[in-house]
């Protein structure tokens, strides 16, 4: 099932219209219309309990919207399939805690998070990679940095090689669009930098949303932000804009002036 | 494979496979001659020994603790009662061609399901079909409602009890609490004939051998590695694209037919099966045997089935009362100072040794070896 959307920039690859997420009359996203283009950056943040989170598990499958339509490329639905379809679709997602494979080697990690026609019990007993799959393996042991360590257990790198590694995995996995949940949560300055170059790179030639608290980071790989409030979009735009808008500042600032009186 | 792995392993199923079978084949006096009750014993416990790889295959590689293995020895052992109970025929106590159980119980007519089982083909197909069916059903429904870690092997015991509980009825017409036994012949061969039990055993040992080099395929293929990926992080497979619910659903199925023809091997040798052996206390013991030679090795389960029996089998002789103790403290010495085994702690103790500096070295070997390498980390998984 590879992706058989067209890839000219400016068309849609992803389109939320209309949806809500209702956890036990909590609505965690409310009536939230979102699109994005192909070979976008985006980067979304928001307050805590913004929706953030459930805006990526409503996209890769995690979460079922209560309503609405969630659409990938050109038609496709995304409502009621499973993630592991999703992901087969061509959506990858990185998530906020490191997760790989810690058992398995570095290089392990990607060869079997690899695109693959199917990902059935029976066909993956003869998924052995031939020699271009090899290369485009060591390419992206290039790109994350770990080529040296490619033979390592996964389980002995560092927090930041972890989550460089899993940014791996989702590019070899050949998705159209990248979801990545704050990459740079625990990462010292100089691997936030790393990390921001690798998703610029990676962003070349797929589609990325990324969510993030960290400003300055924000600023160093984002195009157009998208700012979240309770459930539904704030506003949206290029970060110096949306940094000056009144309404992004109250709701940072307001809560933050609260806090301070708290 | 590599010629020294290939070597010890060939040099290993000589032994329990040609060796073994016959030193007992020696004439009767002879010092070196192992004895037919011994014989009998191993092959027992290298039945067991393939049950407790199949286990490994499902807790030490996928992380997925199944308190339910009994049952599917247990299916497997009474596929093959059936067909034993079939074939005493006219010669049983009461010289009528049903069981003697059933005469016992007043059954007029063989019940439907036991009529197949006079084929030798059917039995041999329902030994390996029934476990994996029942194991596909139950690994399907569970799997895919995302049971896991805890609620799956609390679900498994509650099979374990159930069939426990079926078996033991005597309306399902399997012989209730005094399960199978009294069996005659085995495909015509004498049960009661040394000969025929040196066969049995060295099927057994060969058996054994054929499933430690399935299992040892599975786990180098790639399927293997979704295995162990599944246990270190069953979220990142799904979102990789993979199913895990199938994976699981597979590994479990492969298990249940190890388990199953375990149960078939174990019933001639042994000569009687009964709900006993199917509950939830042998479902632990099992567990316990993989947890003491050592998950996630497939030398660890053979060792361990083959190691913590044969010490039953001892002190059950010598100090009866103490074989429940020493079983409970081996599990709690394992959990909380070994958690990877009598094997998993040796090779542990093997990669150590080798990856310290060797004194006159080459400096370059020492740098090598300075660096941390992944045989030094551990490989065994917590319990969930």
């Amino acid at each position: 099932m590879t992706p058989t959307v067209g890839t000219s920039p400016g068309s849609t690859i992803i389109y939320l219209e209309n949806v809500t997420v209702e956890f036990d009359g909590f609505k965690a996203l409310r009536d939230l219309n979102f699109f994005m283009d192909y070979r976008e950056l985006r980067v979304v943040i928001g307050p805590n309990g913004a929706g953030k989170t459930t805006l990526l598990d409503v996209i890769s499958g995690k979460v079922q919207p209560t309503a609405g339509r969630v659409i990938f490329g050109k038609s496709t639905d995304l409502v009621g399939r499973r993630e592991n379809e999703i992901a087969a679709l061509g959506i990858g997602r990185k998530f906020q805690t490191p997760s790989i494979f810690a058992n398995l080697t570095v290089r392990e990690n990607l060869e079997l998070s690899r695109f693959r026609p199917s990902k059935g019990v029976f066909a993956t007993f003869q998924s052995e990679l031939g020699a271009p799959e090899q290369r485009e393996i060591a390419e992206t042991l290039e790109t994350i940095g770990l080529a040296d360590k490619a033979e390592q257990r996964a389980g002995g790198l560092s927090h930041g090689e972890k989550q460089w590694l899993e940014i791996g995995m989702v590019i070899v996995q050949q998705s159209e669009l990248l979801l990545v949940d704050e990459p740079v949560a625990g990462m010292t300055d100089e691997e936030t930098e790393r990390t921001a170059a690798l998703l610029r790179a990676v962003a070349q030639d797929r589609s990325v949303l990324v969510i993030e608290h960290d400003m300055e980071f924000v600023r160093s790989i984002a195009r157009t932000v998208t700012v979240l409030h309770e459930g539904s979009v704030l506003c949206e735009g290029p970060v110096d804009q949306v940094q000056k808008d009144e309404r992004v500042m109250e709701v940072y600032l307001g809560r933050s002036r609260e806090a301070a009186h708290a | 494979m590599p010629t020294r792995e290939r070597a010890l392993l060939l040099g290993f199923a000589a032994l329990i496979a040609v060796v073994l079978p016959a030193l007992n084949a020696l004439p009767a006096g002879s010092p070196l001659r192992i004895a037919d009750f011994t014989l009998n014993l191993f092959g027992k416990f290298l039945a067991y020994a393939i049950l407790a790889l199949g286990i490994d295959l499902i807790w030490g590689y996928t992380g997925v603790l199944s308190l339910g293995h009994g049952v599917f020895f247990g299916l497997g052992a009474y596929a093959m009662g059936m067909h034993l109970m079939l074939e005493i025929g006219t010669k049983s106590v009461y010289g009528n061609v049903l069981p003697d159980f059933m005469v016992w119980n007043r059954v007029a007519e063989l019940p439907l399901f036991w009529k197949p089982f006079y084929s030798v083909a059917f039995t041999l197909v329902a030994v390996l079909v029934v476990p994996a069916v029942v194991a596909f059903v139950f690994g399907y429904l569970t799997f895919r409602s995302r049971i896991r870690g805890v609620y799956f092997s609390i679900i498994t015991q509650a099979l374990a009890l159930c069939a426990w509980l079926m078996f033991n009825r005597n309306t399902m017409n399997l012989g209730g609490t005094n399960g199978l036994s009294g069996f005659k012949t085995i495909f015509g061969f004498t049960l009661n004939d040394a000969r025929t039990q040196r066969g049995l055993y060295v099927a057994t040992a060969l058996t054994l051998c054929l499933a430690y080099l399935l299992c040892r395929w599975i786990t180098r293929s790639p399927v293997g590695k979704v295995l162990v990926a599944i246990r270190d992080s069953e979220n990142r497979v799904l979102f990789s694209g993979y199913s895990p619910a199938a994976f699981k659903v597979f590994v479990f199925v492969v298990s249940a037919v190890l388990a199953g023809v375990a149960g078939a091997l174990y019933v001639p040798q042994v000569g009687i099966i009964t709900p006993a052996k199917i509950g939830v206390l042998p479902s632990i013991e099992m567990i316990i045997w993989v947890a003491v030679g050592g998950r996630g090795t497939l030398l660890g389960p053979i060792v361990g089935a083959f190691g913590v029996n044969w010490l039953q089998s001892i002190l059950t002789t010598s100090y009866p009362d103490l074989w429940l103790l020493v079983l409970g403290g081996m599990f709690v010495g394992v959990v909380l100072f070994f958690p990877d085994g009598v094997v998993g702690t040796i090779l542990k103790l093997i990669a150590r040794f080798a990856s310290a500096p060797q004194p006159g070295a080459r400096a370059a070997d020492v740098a090598a070896a300075d660096q941390p390498t992944k045989t030094s980390e551990p490989v065994g998984i917590k319990a969930r």
